[in-house]
């Protein structure tokens, strides 16, 4: 195993048991453009890490090769101690391990909000349908839309749908929910209610990787923030430590055009 | 006025037309609807063949098709498709023609309502585990179908009136008995009108209720 302990320097020895995203000297390009470059990155069970940098610095790239939405030139991933198989029946059993929510919510516009929930337990876990109708249930009332059940993303608010989109990740009991921008398409009064979901499931202790400009979601909940620049990360840290006291001036750039306005 | 009519078999030719029409139009959906998930599909020899075949195939006349069904399929290779009266041996054979026929439109109208779905939503489907196969049957192809009802509506309308090409393999649909009635009798646009009027009948409510399904289908973003 290669050394790839970029964070916790005090336990430095063969990968953590707790190691459940890590990745190794990921390189990936589009075309020309070198998108991302010598990532290495762990995420530990239970952490919640954020993602920030400016536009096409490759956040959602670093997001969408972790459950193989976007291949990898060079270097490896591994979830839970195994690595991302080939696309195929490996590969679709492993994403179903990994959540995704994205910007645009996603939500399957010619299902109902239930069905939506239900979906993937039914045709991925093979659950039967009494059990995911009633885990859909119990998981739209979490996330405060139970009442919304039977009816068609396009009839819900957007903040809405999101709560729905991260119901329907959370039914297939994931290790890891990848969230990318979850609350940029949002209207300003509904980035709260989305947000409020994620601070209750960081504090129940999901392992979340967050990509968002939302600083204080990021201060609030996040172990960990990413500062990637470029397609490089060029800054770990706290928050406190981060957003207090940045190293980089590609940081204290950013942080100063983010922060003052 | 009609009573040239009497003696000749005019429902049941207009039924053979339409048992034509809804086996054509059930094996095209079935066949065209699997050309264009391969033609989507991740392996580039479906890719390959789909495109090749819709190219092939659209381009060529439905007459050629059906002749050749008949020449070559059952006159030189024997292929009776299960039948052993010569008729049922022709009516089967233009079944197989005229749907293997449409199937490529079938799926050209398929293939572009499959890009009237937003990306995110077969990328949503992937993320939560479902495979190739599970994607397209279950989000990409049910969407699609919603979007392309109109489309699909003139396919078929298109297959209704193709289907008098079968006479030329000898199976008595509508427009043979019209051939037949027109060298009888002296009423040619007398017998012309009536058989335009039945195809009327027959394609007018299919466009009407098929336009009324779209609407209610179309999926809402
Ligand atoms: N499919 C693609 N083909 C070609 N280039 C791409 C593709 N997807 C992204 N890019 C480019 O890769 C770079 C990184 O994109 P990415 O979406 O990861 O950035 P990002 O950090 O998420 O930015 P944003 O904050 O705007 O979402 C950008 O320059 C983008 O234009
Ligand atoms: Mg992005």
């Amino acid at each position: 195993m290669s050394g790839v302990s970029v964070t916790k320097g005090a336990e430095d020895a063969a990968p953590a048991a707790n190691d459940l995203v890590v990745l190794s000297n990921v390189n990936k390009h589009f075309g020309a453009l070198h998108v991302l470059q010598d990532i290495d990155l762990t995420i530990a069970r239970g952490e919640v890490v954020v993602v920030i940098g400016p536009s096409g610095s490759g956040k959602s790239t670093l997001c969408r090769t972790i459950n193989r939405l976007e291949t990898i030139d060079s270097g490896a991933i591994s979830i839970d101690g195994k690595p991302l198989p080939e696309e195929g029946r490996e590969l679709a059993r492993l994403r179903a391990d990994v959540g995704m929510v994205f910007q645009s919510f996603n939500l399957f516009a010619h299902k109902t909000v239930l069905e939506n929930v239900m979906l993937g337990q039914l045709k991925v876990r093979k659950t039967d349908k009494k059990a995911a109708e009633d885990k859909a249930r119990s998981l739209l009332d979490r996330v405060g839309v139970a009442t919304q059940a039977d009816k068609y993303p396009a009839q819900l608010s957007g903040g809405q749908q999101q709560r729905v989109a991260i119901a329907r990740a959370l039914a297939m009991d994931p290790k890891v929910i990848l969230f990318d921008e979850p609350t940029s398409a949002l209207d300003p009064e509904m980035i709260n209610e989305v947000l409020d979901v994620m601070q209750q499931l960081a504090r129940d202790g999901m392992t979340m990787v967050v990509v968002t400009h939302e600083m204080g979601f990021a201060r609030s909940a996040a172990n960990r923030v990413v500062f990637m620049a470029d397609g490089k990360i060029v800054e770990e840290a706290t928050p406190d430590q981060f957003f207090s006291n940045p190293r980089s001036d590609r940081a204290k750039d950013f942080l100063s055009k983010i922060l003052h306005h | 006025m009609f009573d040239f009519l009497k003696g000749y078999d005019l429902l049941g030719a207009f039924w053979v037309t339409v048992q034509l029409t809804v086996y054509s139009a059930l094996g095209s959906l079935i066949w065209g609807t699997l050309l264009a998930g391969m033609k989507v599909s991740p392996v580039p020899l479906m890719r390959g063949f789909a495109t090749a075949y819709v190219n092939v195939v659209r381009n060529i006349p439905l007459t050629v098709i059906i002749v050749f069904s008949s020449l070559g399929l059952y006159q030189t290779l024997g292929v009776m498709l299960g039948a052993d009266v010569i008729d049922d041996i022709n009516f089967r054979l233009a079944v197989l023609a005229l749907a293997a026929y449409t199937a490529a439109f079938v799926c050209e109208a398929l293939r572009s309502g499959i890009n009237t779905v937003p990306v995110g939503q077969a990328e949503a489907a992937r993320a939560l585990g479902l495979s190739f196969t599970q994607v397209l049957r279950l989000i990409i192809l049910p969407q699609a179908f919603r979007a392309v009802v109109n489309p699909l509506s003139n396919v078929l309308i298109a297959l209704t009136k193709n289907t008098t090409v079968a006479s030329a393999i000898g199976v008595v649909e509508a427009s043979y008995l019209m051939k037949d009635m027109i060298e009888a009798e002296a009423q040619l646009i007398l017998i012309s009108a009536v058989f335009a009027f039945g195809f009327i009948v027959l394609t007018l409510p299919t466009g009407l209720i098929l336009g009324w399904v779209s609407k209610k289908v179309a999926v809402k973003r």
